[in-house]
């Protein structure tokens, strides 16, 4: 294989998990690894990416990358890509990398594989798994041509640390301004310090079960017992109800999430709820209701009344925790 | 307001998957409008309605059964539709031939938006909304929750979903936009709709009549069924607080999360 690129992504200063995680995988799988890394105060951020296994960095940096628009980002990258001429194209299927990865496989001329879980070599091909029918299937998937341009779902690899000669190269993209035609006029971004759904390593979600929006407070004081990188999540019940906002529905119609652990409270696991998060590596349900379908996917099922069960777990965990 | 939205029919959401080799059985399954084009064409009738003027052109891919679909499309208030039935074409059609398919279909016709759902649910890409922008080469903005256009048409401003939040973006028409939930709430169609739609002209054409050129450039090898999950355990104990102990301790000591 001649060569990877992946596209990396800066949020909020600093460099987005899921590209540490595709960049790991590209030099698992071997050759020449190169990443394109753009955003506003990037070039101060990209020799991180050298730990992870980047040969090389092509950083684009500058004000006009500050609020991601679909066009600028394509040209930047195209022109990386230009200069590279990679056999594969890695990038997380982040909310952005959903949006610019098709854009740039259509920009040149080749397909897309989006939302993999897992990626083998073949010889010079990548052979991507990834779900379909909200999860009810799985597909391998190829591609026809060169560059293979393949999107990971966030948390299907781990991030590991094999270090790459990492030399940093600043590049000056000259943007055909006349073609970018969409234009940011503001931006409302929830100030927390939550991890978002998609890339936490651990989500308590609730559902109907949770009766009302003031019981989420004690889930939200159980992911906190579990770190910086735990959140909280909502079924469809409980965000159709009002409880919760959409943005923390997980699910066939909210977020696909594959952490490595979900607890799930109240949740009785409608299968459009299993396809957001039938992917979790391990699976917790808490339900006063043992026929509900979420104990078909758990790993570890507790029979009883959350109201019960939570408080007391939140009190043990401290204590585990010391 | 002339607008075009693109559907596909996919299976419903309850239905059981099968697989066969690179694909999926398809006899016994429950075909429906992907939900998210239900917000697409719902869009287009909402701005038709406020507009008082203007076509919605219903555009799909999809073999004889498709039409239902675009049947349906056209009973929630679509004029006029375009049905590329190419059995052999769409077979192998991956998000890029689907893509240039539409692309062909739409080329040629006057329209001052396309709204596309934000993803299909069956195969789950999201990829047409760009690659068709791409293809036509107008601008995309994808997940969009709020859709309001400039009383002279000559721009939108629509909000879209980010991670964590949400954008305000300004986009000169003609563009793409994929719907996301939250944009609408789709009709149902009236009874008087579905006979009216059964009167409305439907364009049939094959992949070929389109001049469209390009073939799939991605293949599904195999299909398969996810690994059945090990039967979980069940924590026991005498009351909630024994169990939340238990639990406590099998994620400390054998998931080590804690």
């Amino acid at each position: 294989m001649a060569g990877t690129l992946i596209y990396a992504e800066v949020q909020k200063g600093e460099i987005k998990k899921g590209s540490f995680e595709v960049t790991s995988k590209a030099k698992e799988l071997g050759g020449d690894v190169a990443v394109c890394l753009i955003g506003k105060g990037a070039e101060g951020l990209a020799s991180q990416l050298a730990k992870y296994g980047a040969d090389k960095i092509y950083v684009v940096d500058g004000p006009e990358y500050e609020n991601y628009v679909t066009e600028a980002y394509v040209q930047a990258f195209k022109q990386v890509a230009d200069t590279v001429s990679p056999t594969v194209i890695l990038a997380s299927a982040t909310a952005q990398g959903k949006d610019l990865i098709p854009a740039i496989a259509a920009r040149l001329n080749v397909g897309a594989i989006s939302d993999c879980v897992d990626l083998k070599k073949e010889g010079d091909k990548i052979v991507a798994k990834r779900p379909m029918y909200a999860g009810k299937a799985y597909a391998m998937v190829e591609a026809l041509a060169n560059p293979q341009i393949i999107a990971v779902r966030p948390n299907s690899f781990a991030v590991k640390e094999t270090a790459g000669a990492g030399a940093v190269e600043k590049v000056a993209v000259s943007l055909d301004t006349s073609k970018i035609k969409a234009v940011v006029k503001s931006i409302e971004v929830a100030q927390t310090d939550e991890p978002d759904q998609t890339e936490a390593e651990i989500i308590v979600s609730g559902g109907r079960g949770m009766k009302g929006p003031e019981n989420f407070k004690m889930l939200e004081d159980l992911a906190k017992l579990f770190g910086p990188t735990a959140t909280t999540g909502a079924s469809r019940a409980a965000v159709d109800a009002g409880w919760r906002e959409h943005s923390y529905q997980v699910g066939q119609t909210g977020k696909t999430v594959s952490p490595n652990l979900y607890i799930a409270c109240g949740i009785s696991g409608a299968i459009q709820h299993l396809a957001g998060m039938g992917t979790s590596k391990v699976i917790v349900a808490i339900n006063k209701d043992a026929e509900a379908p979420i104990f078909q996917k758990a790993d570890y099922g507790v029979v009883d009344d959350l109201f019960n069960v939570v408080p007391a777990l939140i009190d043990e965990i401290k204590k585990v925790k010391g | 307001m002339n607008t075009v939205v693109c559907i596909k029919q996919v299976p419903d959401t309850e239905t059981l998957i099968k697989v066969q080799g690179a694909g999926i059985v398809t006899e016994g399954i429950k075909w429906v409008m992907n939900p998210y084009d239900e917000f697409a064409v719902e869009e287009a009738l909402r701005q038709k309605e406020k507009m008082k003027a203007g076509n919605v052109t219903i555009v799909s891919l999809g073999p004889d059964r498709a039409i239902e679909a675009v049947r349906t499309g056209l009973a929630m208030g679509a004029d006029t539709a375009v049905h590329i039935n190419d059995a052999a074409y769409y077979d192998k059609a991956d998000p890029y031939a689907t893509a240039a398919a539409l692309a062909a279909a739409i080329k040629g016709m006057q329209y001052d938006a396309i709204f596309v759902g934000k993803q299909a649910i069956d195969d789950d890409a999201a990829q047409v909304p760009a690659m068709l922008a791409e293809m036509l080469g107008i601008p995309v903005v994808t997940m969009v929750i709020k859709f309001e256009v400039a009383a002279d048409k000559s721009k939108a401003t629509v909000t879209r979903e980010i991670e964590g939040g949400q954008a305000v973006v300004e986009v000169p028409l003609p563009a793409v936009f994929s719907a996301q939930k939250g944009l609408n709430e789709p009709r149902y169609a009236s009874l008087p709709g579905i006979m009216k739609a059964k009167k409305k002209p439907v364009d049939v054409k094959k992949a070929a009549d389109l001049g469209v050129s390009e073939g799939p450039k991605t293949a599904i090898k195999e299909m398969s069924l996810p690994p059945a999950r090990q039967a979980g355990k069940v924590i026991t104990g005498d009351d909630a607080a024994a169990k939340a102990k238990e639990l406590a301790r099998i994620l400390h000591e054998e998931v080590k999360i804690v």
